[in-house]
Protein backbone atom coordinates (compact mmCIF):
# COMPACT_ATOMS: atom_id res chain seq x y z
CA UNK A 1 0.00 0.00 0.00
CA UNK A 2 0.92 3.39 -1.09
CA UNK A 3 2.37 5.61 1.92
CA UNK A 4 0.31 8.67 1.63
CA UNK A 5 1.58 12.72 2.20
CA UNK A 6 -0.81 15.14 1.95
CA UNK A 7 -3.90 15.72 -0.76
CA UNK A 8 -3.77 19.10 -1.55
CA UNK A 9 -7.47 20.66 -2.03
CA UNK A 10 -8.07 23.78 -4.03
CA UNK A 11 -11.45 24.66 -3.61
CA UNK A 12 -13.40 28.10 -3.43
CA UNK A 13 -16.53 27.21 -2.71
CA UNK A 14 -16.51 26.46 1.18
CA UNK A 15 -19.55 24.32 0.73
CA UNK A 16 -18.28 22.40 -1.43
CA UNK A 17 -14.75 21.76 0.68
CA UNK A 18 -16.77 21.13 3.21
CA UNK A 19 -18.22 18.08 2.00
CA UNK A 20 -15.15 16.71 0.58
CA UNK A 21 -13.97 17.04 4.17
CA UNK A 22 -16.47 15.11 5.33
CA UNK A 23 -16.75 12.61 2.90
CA UNK A 24 -12.85 11.75 3.83
CA UNK A 25 -13.19 12.19 7.45
CA UNK A 26 -15.59 9.05 6.93
CA UNK A 27 -12.57 6.96 5.23
CA UNK A 28 -9.79 8.54 7.37
CA UNK A 29 -8.67 10.87 4.88
CA UNK A 30 -9.60 14.10 6.45
CA UNK A 31 -6.41 14.81 8.46
CA UNK A 32 -4.23 14.37 5.17
CA UNK A 33 -6.00 17.40 3.60
CA UNK A 34 -4.77 20.66 3.01
CA UNK A 35 -7.59 23.19 2.10
CA UNK A 36 -6.64 26.06 0.10
CA UNK A 37 -9.08 28.82 -1.53
CA UNK A 38 -8.01 29.70 -4.55
CA UNK A 39 -5.13 29.33 -7.30
CA UNK A 40 -2.92 31.64 -6.33
CA UNK A 41 -3.35 30.00 -2.92
CA UNK A 42 -2.46 26.59 -3.98
CA UNK A 43 0.28 27.57 -6.23
CA UNK A 44 1.44 29.51 -3.24
CA UNK A 45 1.17 26.38 -1.13
CA UNK A 46 3.12 24.32 -3.81
CA UNK A 47 5.86 27.22 -3.89
CA UNK A 48 6.12 26.99 -0.15
CA UNK A 49 5.84 30.88 -0.69
CA UNK A 50 4.00 33.63 1.71
CA UNK A 51 1.76 32.17 4.34
CA UNK A 52 2.86 28.55 3.15
CA UNK A 53 6.92 29.42 3.12
CA UNK A 54 7.47 27.13 6.55
CA UNK A 55 5.57 24.29 5.65
CA UNK A 56 7.81 21.19 5.64
CA UNK A 57 9.46 19.90 2.03
CA UNK A 58 7.16 17.65 -0.18
CA UNK A 59 4.75 17.34 -2.48
CA UNK A 60 1.17 16.25 -1.78
CA UNK A 61 0.34 13.32 -3.13
CA UNK A 62 -2.33 14.56 -5.22
CA UNK A 63 -3.89 17.30 -5.71
CA UNK A 64 -7.95 17.75 -5.96
CA UNK A 65 -8.83 21.21 -7.91
CA UNK A 66 -12.09 22.59 -9.24
CA UNK A 67 -11.65 24.66 -12.30
CA UNK A 68 -13.20 27.81 -11.63
CA UNK A 69 -12.26 29.84 -9.47
CA UNK A 70 -11.43 33.26 -8.51
CA UNK A 71 -7.89 35.10 -9.04
CA UNK A 72 -6.30 31.69 -10.81
CA UNK A 73 -8.02 29.28 -11.85
CA UNK A 74 -7.62 25.76 -11.78
CA UNK A 75 -6.39 25.39 -15.70
CA UNK A 76 -3.69 27.96 -14.58
CA UNK A 77 -2.89 26.28 -11.84
CA UNK A 78 -2.62 23.06 -13.85
CA UNK A 79 -0.64 24.48 -16.74
CA UNK A 80 2.28 26.03 -14.20
CA UNK A 81 2.56 22.63 -12.91
CA UNK A 82 2.69 20.53 -15.61
CA UNK A 83 5.39 22.99 -16.96
CA UNK A 84 7.73 22.87 -13.94
CA UNK A 85 9.52 19.76 -13.45
CA UNK A 86 9.60 19.75 -9.90
CA UNK A 87 5.91 20.11 -9.84
CA UNK A 88 5.10 17.80 -12.99
CA UNK A 89 4.66 14.50 -11.51
CA UNK A 90 1.84 15.67 -9.00
CA UNK A 91 -0.92 13.84 -9.81
CA UNK A 92 -3.74 16.16 -10.75
CA UNK A 93 -7.84 15.43 -10.62
CA UNK A 94 -9.59 18.51 -11.68
CA UNK A 95 -12.76 18.46 -9.94
CA UNK A 96 -15.85 20.77 -11.84
CA UNK A 97 -19.63 21.57 -10.80
CA UNK A 98 -20.48 20.96 -15.02
CA UNK A 99 -19.16 18.89 -17.91
CA UNK A 100 -17.62 20.78 -20.22
CA UNK A 101 -15.98 19.70 -23.60
CA UNK A 102 -13.84 22.49 -23.65
CA UNK A 103 -12.55 22.55 -19.71
CA UNK A 104 -12.56 18.40 -20.31
CA UNK A 105 -10.38 18.86 -23.45
CA UNK A 106 -7.90 21.55 -22.26
CA UNK A 107 -7.19 19.97 -19.18
CA UNK A 108 -6.08 16.70 -20.27
CA UNK A 109 -4.39 18.84 -22.87
CA UNK A 110 -2.60 20.33 -19.97
CA UNK A 111 -1.92 17.17 -18.30
CA UNK A 112 -4.74 16.71 -15.77
CA UNK A 113 -4.91 13.07 -14.37
CA UNK A 114 -8.03 12.75 -13.98
CA UNK A 115 -11.19 14.47 -14.29
CA UNK A 116 -14.63 14.47 -12.12
CA UNK A 117 -17.81 16.20 -12.25
CA UNK A 118 -19.53 17.14 -8.89
CA UNK A 119 -22.80 14.81 -8.40
CA UNK A 120 -25.60 17.20 -7.53
CA UNK A 121 -27.09 14.51 -5.47
CA UNK A 122 -25.23 15.51 -1.97
CA UNK A 123 -25.56 11.21 -0.87
CA UNK A 124 -24.13 10.75 -4.62
CA UNK A 125 -21.54 13.69 -3.90
CA UNK A 126 -19.99 12.45 -0.90
CA UNK A 127 -19.71 8.28 -2.02
CA UNK A 128 -17.62 9.84 -5.56
CA UNK A 129 -15.45 11.79 -3.19
CA UNK A 130 -15.04 8.85 -1.29
CA UNK A 131 -13.75 6.54 -4.18
CA UNK A 132 -12.03 9.20 -5.80
CA UNK A 133 -9.80 9.25 -2.06
CA UNK A 134 -9.71 6.07 -1.48
CA UNK A 135 -8.15 5.62 -4.78
CA UNK A 136 -5.44 8.12 -4.52
CA UNK A 137 -4.76 7.05 -1.06
CA UNK A 138 -4.90 3.77 -0.76
CA UNK A 139 -4.19 2.15 -4.53
CA UNK A 140 -2.11 5.05 -6.44
CA UNK A 141 1.70 5.02 -6.13
CA UNK A 142 2.69 8.57 -5.68
CA UNK A 143 5.84 10.14 -7.17
CA UNK A 144 8.87 10.41 -5.15
CA UNK A 145 8.60 13.91 -4.64
CA UNK A 146 9.98 14.31 -1.13
CA UNK A 147 13.01 16.06 0.24
CA UNK A 148 15.62 14.57 -1.13
CA UNK A 149 14.12 15.26 -4.77
CA UNK A 150 13.60 18.92 -3.99
CA UNK A 151 16.72 19.35 -2.85
CA UNK A 152 18.30 17.79 -5.96
CA UNK A 153 16.95 20.36 -8.18
CA UNK A 154 17.82 23.66 -5.96
CA UNK A 155 21.46 22.89 -5.76
CA UNK B 1 -23.48 10.10 -16.01
CA UNK B 2 -22.53 7.16 -14.87
CA UNK B 3 -22.44 5.20 -18.07
CA UNK B 4 -19.58 2.02 -18.37
CA UNK B 5 -16.90 2.83 -20.25
CA UNK B 6 -14.55 0.64 -22.48
CA UNK B 7 -11.43 -0.67 -20.57
CA UNK B 8 -7.98 -1.83 -21.98
CA UNK B 9 -6.46 -4.32 -20.48
CA UNK B 10 -2.60 -4.79 -21.62
CA UNK B 11 -0.81 -7.84 -19.30
CA UNK B 12 1.36 -10.62 -21.00
CA UNK B 13 0.45 -12.73 -18.17
CA UNK B 14 -2.70 -14.92 -18.92
CA UNK B 15 -3.09 -15.42 -14.69
CA UNK B 16 -2.75 -11.22 -13.74
CA UNK B 17 -5.57 -10.56 -16.76
CA UNK B 18 -7.70 -13.61 -15.36
CA UNK B 19 -7.63 -12.24 -11.96
CA UNK B 20 -8.32 -9.24 -13.24
CA UNK B 21 -11.43 -9.82 -15.47
CA UNK B 22 -12.61 -11.91 -12.22
CA UNK B 23 -12.76 -8.93 -10.05
CA UNK B 24 -14.02 -6.90 -13.01
CA UNK B 25 -16.64 -9.23 -13.08
CA UNK B 26 -17.69 -9.16 -9.55
CA UNK B 27 -17.87 -5.39 -9.47
CA UNK B 28 -19.90 -5.55 -12.88
CA UNK B 29 -17.62 -3.79 -14.24
CA UNK B 30 -16.24 -6.53 -17.07
CA UNK B 31 -18.73 -5.84 -20.21
CA UNK B 32 -16.66 -3.76 -22.07
CA UNK B 33 -13.04 -4.63 -21.07
CA UNK B 34 -10.61 -5.59 -24.49
CA UNK B 35 -8.19 -8.14 -23.31
CA UNK B 36 -4.25 -7.63 -25.16
CA UNK B 37 -1.29 -9.26 -24.50
CA UNK B 38 1.08 -7.45 -25.24
CA UNK B 39 2.36 -4.10 -26.02
CA UNK B 40 2.14 -4.29 -29.90
CA UNK B 41 -1.62 -5.44 -29.61
CA UNK B 42 -1.97 -2.36 -27.45
CA UNK B 43 -0.52 -0.30 -30.22
CA UNK B 44 -2.13 -2.10 -33.32
CA UNK B 45 -5.75 -1.46 -31.34
CA UNK B 46 -5.34 2.21 -30.92
CA UNK B 47 -3.45 2.87 -34.03
CA UNK B 48 -6.22 0.37 -35.57
CA UNK B 49 -3.95 -1.37 -37.67
CA UNK B 50 -3.65 -5.45 -38.21
CA UNK B 51 -6.34 -7.67 -36.40
CA UNK B 52 -8.18 -4.04 -35.32
CA UNK B 53 -8.42 -2.16 -38.38
CA UNK B 54 -11.74 -2.41 -38.77
CA UNK B 55 -12.88 -1.60 -34.99
CA UNK B 56 -15.19 1.27 -33.93
CA UNK B 57 -13.37 4.42 -33.65
CA UNK B 58 -14.21 5.23 -30.24
CA UNK B 59 -11.64 5.22 -27.81
CA UNK B 60 -11.31 3.30 -23.87
CA UNK B 61 -11.84 5.19 -21.13
CA UNK B 62 -8.68 3.99 -19.78
CA UNK B 63 -5.80 1.22 -20.60
CA UNK B 64 -4.08 -0.56 -18.09
CA UNK B 65 -0.99 -0.98 -18.77
CA UNK B 66 1.27 -3.30 -17.53
CA UNK B 67 5.36 -2.45 -18.17
CA UNK B 68 7.22 -5.39 -18.38
CA UNK B 69 5.96 -6.97 -21.92
CA UNK B 70 7.40 -9.22 -24.53
CA UNK B 71 7.54 -7.59 -28.28
CA UNK B 72 6.97 -3.90 -27.23
CA UNK B 73 6.81 -3.01 -23.48
CA UNK B 74 4.27 -0.93 -21.58
CA UNK B 75 6.93 2.19 -21.05
CA UNK B 76 7.64 2.52 -24.77
CA UNK B 77 3.70 2.15 -25.50
CA UNK B 78 3.29 4.91 -22.48
CA UNK B 79 6.08 7.64 -24.47
CA UNK B 80 4.10 6.69 -27.40
CA UNK B 81 0.54 7.48 -26.26
CA UNK B 82 1.31 10.71 -24.11
CA UNK B 83 3.46 11.86 -27.22
CA UNK B 84 1.03 11.72 -29.43
CA UNK B 85 -1.77 14.69 -29.59
CA UNK B 86 -4.29 12.70 -30.68
CA UNK B 87 -3.79 9.67 -27.76
CA UNK B 88 -2.26 11.64 -25.19
CA UNK B 89 -5.46 12.26 -23.51
CA UNK B 90 -6.25 8.61 -23.12
CA UNK B 91 -6.15 7.78 -18.79
CA UNK B 92 -3.09 5.12 -18.72
CA UNK B 93 -2.92 3.59 -15.69
CA UNK B 94 0.36 1.49 -15.88
CA UNK B 95 0.03 -1.44 -13.53
CA UNK B 96 2.87 -3.53 -12.50
CA UNK B 97 4.51 -5.52 -10.29
CA UNK B 98 8.02 -3.37 -10.32
CA UNK B 99 7.74 -1.13 -6.94
CA UNK B 100 11.46 0.14 -8.91
CA UNK B 101 11.85 3.70 -8.25
CA UNK B 102 12.91 4.11 -12.27
CA UNK B 103 10.36 3.08 -13.29
CA UNK B 104 8.15 4.90 -10.90
CA UNK B 105 9.45 8.16 -11.99
CA UNK B 106 10.02 7.77 -15.28
CA UNK B 107 6.28 6.10 -16.13
CA UNK B 108 4.81 10.10 -14.67
CA UNK B 109 7.62 11.71 -16.15
CA UNK B 110 6.31 9.82 -19.39
CA UNK B 111 2.83 10.94 -18.73
CA UNK B 112 1.05 8.42 -17.01
CA UNK B 113 -2.53 9.56 -15.02
CA UNK B 114 -1.57 6.60 -12.06
CA UNK B 115 0.86 3.91 -10.97
CA UNK B 116 -0.68 1.08 -9.45
CA UNK B 117 1.68 -1.55 -8.33
CA UNK B 118 0.27 -4.82 -8.63
CA UNK B 119 -0.80 -6.34 -4.59
CA UNK B 120 1.00 -10.04 -4.27
CA UNK B 121 -1.80 -11.16 -2.35
CA UNK B 122 -4.93 -12.37 -4.23
CA UNK B 123 -7.38 -10.35 -2.14
CA UNK B 124 -5.67 -7.20 -2.13
CA UNK B 125 -5.03 -7.33 -5.92
CA UNK B 126 -8.93 -7.95 -6.45
CA UNK B 127 -9.84 -5.36 -4.54
CA UNK B 128 -6.98 -2.91 -5.98
CA UNK B 129 -8.33 -3.87 -9.55
CA UNK B 130 -11.81 -3.15 -8.50
CA UNK B 131 -11.43 0.48 -6.80
CA UNK B 132 -8.91 1.09 -9.92
CA UNK B 133 -11.88 -0.08 -12.55
CA UNK B 134 -14.55 1.99 -10.38
CA UNK B 135 -12.53 5.40 -10.14
CA UNK B 136 -11.91 4.70 -14.37
CA UNK B 137 -14.58 3.17 -15.83
CA UNK B 138 -17.52 5.09 -13.41
CA UNK B 139 -16.13 7.97 -11.68
CA UNK B 140 -13.92 9.31 -13.77
CA UNK B 141 -14.84 11.58 -17.09
CA UNK B 142 -12.80 10.46 -20.02
CA UNK B 143 -11.62 12.81 -23.12
CA UNK B 144 -15.05 13.24 -25.00
CA UNK B 145 -13.11 11.05 -27.54
CA UNK B 146 -13.80 8.10 -24.86
CA UNK B 147 -17.52 8.44 -25.30
CA UNK B 148 -19.34 6.36 -27.36
CA UNK B 149 -21.02 7.58 -30.32
CA UNK B 150 -22.50 6.45 -33.62
CA UNK B 151 -19.75 5.22 -36.33
CA UNK B 152 -22.04 5.77 -39.35
CA UNK B 153 -22.44 2.63 -39.54
CA UNK B 154 -25.54 0.19 -39.39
Amino acid sequence: MPILSRILLVEDSVRDAEMVLNAFEECGLAQKVVHVRDGVEALDYLYRRGQFAEVPEGNPSVVLMDIKMPRVDGLEVLRQMKADPRLQMIPVMLITSSREDRDLVEGYKLGANAYAVKSVNFQEFVEKVKRLGEFWAFVNEPPPGGKRYLDDLTT
Amino acid sequence: MNSLKRILLVDDSVRDTEMALDALEQYHLANDVIALRDGEEALDYLYRRGQFSSRANDEPAVIVLDLKMPKVDGMEVLRQIKSDPKLKGIPVVVMTSSREEQDLIKSYQLGTNAYVVKPVNFLEFVEAMKQLGVFWAVLNEPPPESLHRPTGGP
